[in-house]
């Protein structure tokens, strides 16, 4: 990590700001899809299953085991790492207003393959992350001097 | 049960979430750690940061309880729910974490809360 660090320092100077921007918002990208799709491939895994989770730890595993959970878990792995690392480029009052929109991908989801009944309420909801998100987004990613431009 | 799950989820994602920030800040990853050659020597390095570790384990206790409440819930209630902390970890981070919330994010944070509120109804 030090050389990573190291070489990431020398590249300070020479990095454009837009191409580290261009970076974090790509990143952001891939958070956010990882999280939809992750949750959606859960979802849908835990909707067919044949066994309702009691309290039994095995039922767990079988469940974990089957493919679209397995899928599912394996996106929100990569969400997890992803989101890690946009969490050294940006603040935490940034990244989470940010990826808000996978919420409304996500009611989406819910309406289109699962048939889930989206009131007006859950719609107002949908426009006000929206607008949330905008909002955030239109302030600087990263506030505190711990992580400088060139090391991203 | 379901408010319980709900519980659950936020209490453990605002602690991960808060451990994970301020670990990742210490040690920013470079652009160049993401390449496929590097990336095990990456893991590897998250692997051995204790509050990383932590944070994980939390991020666990969140995605079991969130297993159990999506298959008690819709998903159009679980995912909008869970994201209650939002407001709680924005006023964490300016407190604990030193970041500058400014009024237009402190706006944007408060839209995204009132969203979920809207959400879960």
């Amino acid at each position: 990590m030090a050389a990573g660090r190291m070489v990431a320092e020398q590249a300070k100077t020479s990095l454009p700001v837009r191409r580290l921007d261009f970076k974090t918002k790509l990143l952001t990208l891939v958070v956010v899809l990882a999280n939809v799709l992750g949750n959606f491939s859960l979802s849908w895994g835990m909707k067919h299953q044949p066994a309702k989770l009691v309290d039994s730890p095995l039922v767990y595993i079988q469940t974990i085991f089957s493919p679209w959970v397995l899928l599912g878990t394996t996106l929100l792995i990569v969400w997890l790492l992803a989101r890690m690392t946009l969490l050294s480029w940006a603040d935490l009052s940034y990244v989470l207003p940010v990826t808000s929109i996978g919420y409304v991908f996500n009611a989406f989801l819910g309406k289109y393959f699962f048939a889930e009944q989206i009131t007006w309420q859950r719609w107002l909801g949908t426009l006000a992350i929206m607008i949330g998100m905008i909002l955030v987004g239109l302030t600087t990613p990263n506030t505190t001097a711990c992580a400088p431009e060139g090391r991203r | 049960m379901k408010w319980v799950m709900v519980g659950i989820i936020v209490g453990s994602t605002v602690f991960a979430d808060l451990l994970q920030s301020d670990e990742m800040k210490r040690n920013v990853v470079a652009v160049e750690d993401l390449r496929p050659g590097r990336i095990g020597r990456l893991l590897g390095g998250l692997a051995r940061r204790g509050p990383l570790v932590l944070a994980v384990f939390f991020m666990a206790i969140s995605f079991f309880a969130f297993m159990k409440l999506l298959s008690i819930a819709d998903l159009s209630f679980a995912v909008p729910v869970s994201a209650a902390s939002v407001v709680l970890e924005t006023v964490l981070a300016r407190w604990l974490l030193k970041e500058k919330v400014n009024p237009l994010r402190w706006a944007g944070a408060f839209c995204v809360a009132c969203g979920v509120a809207l959400l879960a109804v």
